[in-house]
């Protein structure tokens, strides 16, 4: 069949620019117009070049927030893998309890963000919380809206209550995807345990492993809504994440052109860190010779 | 390195088993002989991963026992039994190089560094890996992964048997025959007691000194290469081995004779009457065409030229009949009967074979 040249064809691909446009670029456009301008209100803008970038990469606000976020990240990955891999380790592997445990793990996965912040905001409470009752009679004033220390303790216990399910499942399918000769042949070699895990179920897991690092590592990147819920960022700035930080500078102080700067460089990083990851990862492939 | 007792063996997937038919493998009595190797050959689901994951002792049998030598093993695991398993599948360790991987029984054994890299170096020049041993086993090929699996089987000398389940699977024709050959090798320069499992006649044939042919959970027959050929002792086997399998006809058999829809065909030796379902059985190879009024009246559907010989395909009262005859012989161009020798003969009586009274001495196989 000869391939036909026509033009008109292009406009099969309307639909789907018109969509991109008005979910993504017109919304990101809008925002770096903001960056690049300043406003005194009523509308009249007028060019501020990269100004509110110098503002921002030198703002000592921001990179509290920032060191904070990274903090935050690193505790909880560093938490939520090596749970997560134990979690898959331990779960049955076939049988009524396995679609049990599959069912329970995936519970929280299901829990609208909101949700999640305010259930461990009532459970810290001391007053009327399970958790900050129980704390309070064993001798600990839990206050996680006065301790920053406990501040950061429910935030992270809540995300890693949230999320390491997710891990726990990644991990769990990959290790199902083991072949069952795999654990035979270690038998037949003598493997102890360990070595089952460091040198079989550890390198099969690896892919999954990946993703999951770089969906928990850019939904923690991201996170607002539990924190916001549970501390509003607080006591003072202790948990003001990028994010509930970049909210206050928009919305709160209604500083538009920093906040565009700001959101457009954690975009930027965010990208970057994926695109690290997405190498890393197609490079592991090809190394496997896939 | 043991012998193998196989004593009353049955096994069943079901938690109560009635009837014969729940066993996924029924009842065997076998003593396999130390240092032998063997071939466990079968269709898919005819039992035979079975029987092997019960001599490795990944599966407890649900009646009878196991024996290594006079050690009774069958609650024992694959780690008390001491034995070698090399999977359908490679099985290797990614991370870890060539060679670690072909020490990693020997290390995990607590054995001398000195030792296990002698012994490494030595597999390693058996398998053809030597230059590639600090290479990580991740990216190369399956063929290659499958010879490093094939190494670590072997690395253990003290091992009671290796058992190789279907390994040459995901290797390369060419491949394939070059890693029998050396298998062979390595049984007759170690002695090592050797199970083989897998569905290929030829693999089974030319790397078993005695071959188990398996069929609906049953032995059928246990023999040597030349025994399958030659006397089958199920019209299974018959079928099954050889290429293409012997041809079956119904007939009635009386003293040295059958008689096949009214055509008479002459016996090797003489036979009591027989009850049930009677076949005789004739290896193409033994079938000659002729013209003429003596044999079965055949009609000649086409004639298949394989190199050595031919395989002419032919139709006896509907029944496909195959001969085999050597490159070489000419065919008659008015060929329309089939004349068989009748001492290559073998009869059955519901697809078992039934030992002639009295026969005339087996003649040595000829060579095809």
């Amino acid at each position: 069949m000869d391939k036909v040249q026509n033009n008109k064809a292009w406009f099969l691909v309307l639909p789907v620019l018109v969509l991109v446009a008005f979910s993504a670029v017109i919304p990101l456009m809008t925002v770096v117009n903001y960056s690049v301008q300043d406003t005194f209100g009523n509308n009249v803008f007028f060019w501020e070049g990269l100004g509110w970038f110098q503002e921002v990469l030198t703002s000592e606000r921001v990179h509290a927030a920032l060191g904070r976020q990274l903090a935050f990240s690193g505790i909880i990955l560093a938490i939520q893998i090596p749970l997560g891999i134990a979690i898959a380790i331990c779960m049955p592997k076939r049988g009524f309890w396995a679609s049990v445990c599959l069912v329970l793990m995936a519970l929280p996965l299901l829990i609208p963000w909101n949700v999640v912040g305010t259930i461990w905001q009532i459970l810290g409470r001391t007053d009327i919380g399970l958790v900050g009752y129980a704390l309070d009679k064993v001798g600990i004033s839990w206050n996680y809206a006065r301790n920053p220390v406990h501040a950061w303790v429910t935030v992270v216990i809540m995300d890693v209550w949230h999320w390491t399910s997710l891990v726990a499942l990644l991990a769990y399918a990959g290790l199902q995807s083991i072949p069952q000769a795999y654990y035979q042949a270690a038998k037949i070699d003598q493997a102890s345990r360990w070595k089952v895990f460091r040198y079989i179920e550890l390198p099969k897991m690896q892919g999954v492993l990946l993703i999951a690092i770089l969906l928990r590592f850019m939904d923690s990147f991201m996170i607002y809504t539990e924190p916001f819920v549970v501390t509003g960022g607080g006591p003072g700035s202790a948990t003001s994440f990028l994010s509930i930080d970049l909210v206050k500078m928009a919305l709160g102080q209604f500083d538009l052109g920093p906040a565009a700067a700001f959101s457009i460089m954690y975009f930027l990083v965010i990208l970057l860190v994926s695109w690290v990851f997405y190498t890393v990862m197609t490079n592991l492939d090809k190394a496997e010779g896939r | 390195m043991a012998q193998i007792t196989l004593d009353n063996l049955a096994h069943s997937y079901l938690p109560n088993p009635k009837g014969e038919e729940d066993y996924a493998l029924k009842q065997l009595d076998h003593v396999w002989g130390d240092g032998e190797a063997y071939a466990l050959l079968g269709a898919s689901g005819c039992g035979k991963s079975t029987l092997l994951n019960i001599i490795s002792g990944l599966l407890v049998p649900s009646r009878g026992r196991i024996l290594f030598g006079d050690r009774d093993v069958t609650h024992q695991d694959t780690v008390e039994r001491n034995i070698a398993q090399v999977f359908q599948f490679p099985v290797v360790y990614d991370t870890m190089t060539v060679g670690d991987n072909l020490a990693f029984p020997l290390r995990n054994r607590g054995m001398d560094a000195a030792y296990v890299a002698a012994r490494v170096q030595k597999i390693a020049a058996m398998i053809g890996m030597e230059e590639v041993l600090n290479r990580k086993a991740r990216g190369l090929t399956a063929d290659a992964k499958q010879k490093i699996s094939l190494g670590r089987g072997m690395v253990r000398e003290d091992v009671n048997a290796i058992l190789f389940d279907e390994p040459l699977t995901v290797i390369d024709p060419h491949m394939k025959w070059e890693l029998r050959t050396q298998l062979k090798a390595l049984h007759n320069e170690f002695g090592h007691t050797m199970i083989y499992v897998t569905h290929d006649q030829t693999e089974a044939l030319t790397f078993a000194d005695k071959v188990v042919v398996m069929h609906d959970g049953r032995v059928v027959q246990l023999g040597t290469p030349e025994e399958l050929f030659d006397t089958p002792e199920h019209t299974f086997v018959g079928y099954f081995i050889g290429s293409p399998g012997m041809n079956l006809i119904e007939a009635e058999v009386a003293g040295n004779l059958a008689r096949c829809a009214g055509h008479a065909v002459r016996l090797g030796g003489t036979y009591k009457a027989l009850q049930g379902r009677v076949q005789i059985g004739v290896r193409p190879e033994f079938v000659q065409l002729v013209s003429g009024e003596e044999g079965l009246p055949v009609t000649i559907k086409r004639v298949e030229d394989v190199g050595r010989h031919q395989i002419v395909r032919a139709e006896f009262q509907g029944r496909a009949i195959n001969a085999v005859q050597l490159e070489g012989t000419p065919i008659p161009a008015d060929a329309n009967r089939m004349i068989f020798a009748p001492e290559r003969i073998n009869v059955y009586a519901d697809d078992w074979r039934v030992a002639p009274l009295q026969s005339v001495a087996t003649p040595q196989r000829e060579a095809v």
